[in-house]
């Protein structure tokens, strides 16, 4: 045994402990993503603390942060703002490059899976 | 928090979201229907929609091609801490509510409301959902609970494909309203069990 010895190319890349990378937390943010990912039923979150460099903040901005303290749709935000929607897309577009928000985009529904899902909606919908 | 900033940042659990369509001729009661069973009072939200980026099928009829403010109407149906159902009722005083793509993409499927007086006024939007492929149901909005026409001489007046549900509801009565998601719900089920045999 020699604890010391140096990893090959090989042991690199086939090890899980010697050769992978950390993929930086930076990358998860998704803060390149297109506006386009703000849909109606798009699910928008505020970064709780948020991040040391906050960067300059229009009174909106805030407005928008504070009412996703706790998850909320696009729509409802633009409702609420009583904005266009696309207006508050663009403004969630620079939270989420800020990295003050995250974004929980809506269900994606293939029919032919997803009947686990659509039993779920059907029970939901017999309470009401 | 000792450690990074990052490893310290939490955010809330968000929910899974799905939403279904509520479609028709104007004033045929979707806001109504929307109220009737939203844990919520509708809300209004709006797109100002513009030429640019239509598809070329679109464009027909559009005289100005300016913008145009489409507002849709939205309610709320929390399903489970995990699910959420929005239900959003289209506008049919605004010609061009079809232009709002984001709206019937990803949706699980939609409601046509049916005014017997005026069927015709829901024409466009049994069109625009047969055309999309859209999974609907007709649901035939008795005003003051009157329903005259049986279903069968509903679809006939309508046209409808074969296989199509039509259902006679009031748009004022929450159950009624729950049961013709439910059969729209169930329409799907049954596609999804059909598409794995």
């Amino acid at each position: 045994m020699s604890p010391q010895r140096s990893a090959t190319a090989s042991e690199v890349s086939g090890g899980d402990a010697g050769g992978r990378l950390v993929r930086p937390f930076a990358l998860t943010g998704g803060r390149t993503r297109p506006r386009n990912e703000f849909t109606l039923i798009t699910v928008v979150s505020a970064v709780d603390p948020p991040p040391a460099r906050r960067g300059r903040q229009q009174p909106e901005h805030a407005r928008i942060l504070r009412m996703c303290g706790k998850p909320i749709a696009v729509a409802e935000l633009a409702a609420l703002l009583d904005l266009p929607m696309s207006v508050v897309a663009i403004m969630l577009c620079d939270l989420l490059e800020a990295g003050r928000i995250t974004v929980h985009p809506p269900r994606v529904v293939s029919p032919s899976q997803d009947i686990h899902l659509l039993q779920k909606v059907r029970d939901g919908l017999g309470r009401l | 928090m000792a450690g990074s900033d990052h490893t310290a940042q939490r955010v809330a659990e968000a929910p899974d979201t799905v939403k279904i369509l509520i479609a028709g001729g104007f004033g045929v009661g979707k806001t109504t229907m929307v109220g009737s069973v939203s844990e919520i009072i509708p809300l209004r939200t709006e797109e100002r929609l513009t030429s640019a980026g239509l598809g070329v099928d679109d464009l027909d009829g559009i005289e100005d091609k300016n913008a145009t403010t489409v507002a849709l109407d939205f309610g709320r149906i929390t399903i489970s801490q995990e699910l959420v159902l929005y239900l959003f009722g289209t506008p049919g005083q605004q010609r061009f509510w079809f232009m709002w793509n984001d709206l019937a993409v990803g949706a699980l499927g939609a409601v046509v409301l049916v005014d017997v007086r005026r069927p015709k006024s829901s024409f466009a939007a049994i069109d625009f959902f047969e055309r999309r492929n859209i999974p609907f149901v007709i649901g035939v909005n008795g005003f003051h609970g009157e329903h005259p026409y049986s279903p069968e001489e509903i679809r006939e007046a309508l046209a409808l494909p074969e296989g199509t549900q039509v259902l006679l509801c009031d748009a004022r009565e929450r159950k009624s309203c729950r049961d013709v998601l439910i059969a729209l719900i169930d329409q799907l089920i049954a596609s999804a069990a059909d598409n794995r045999a």
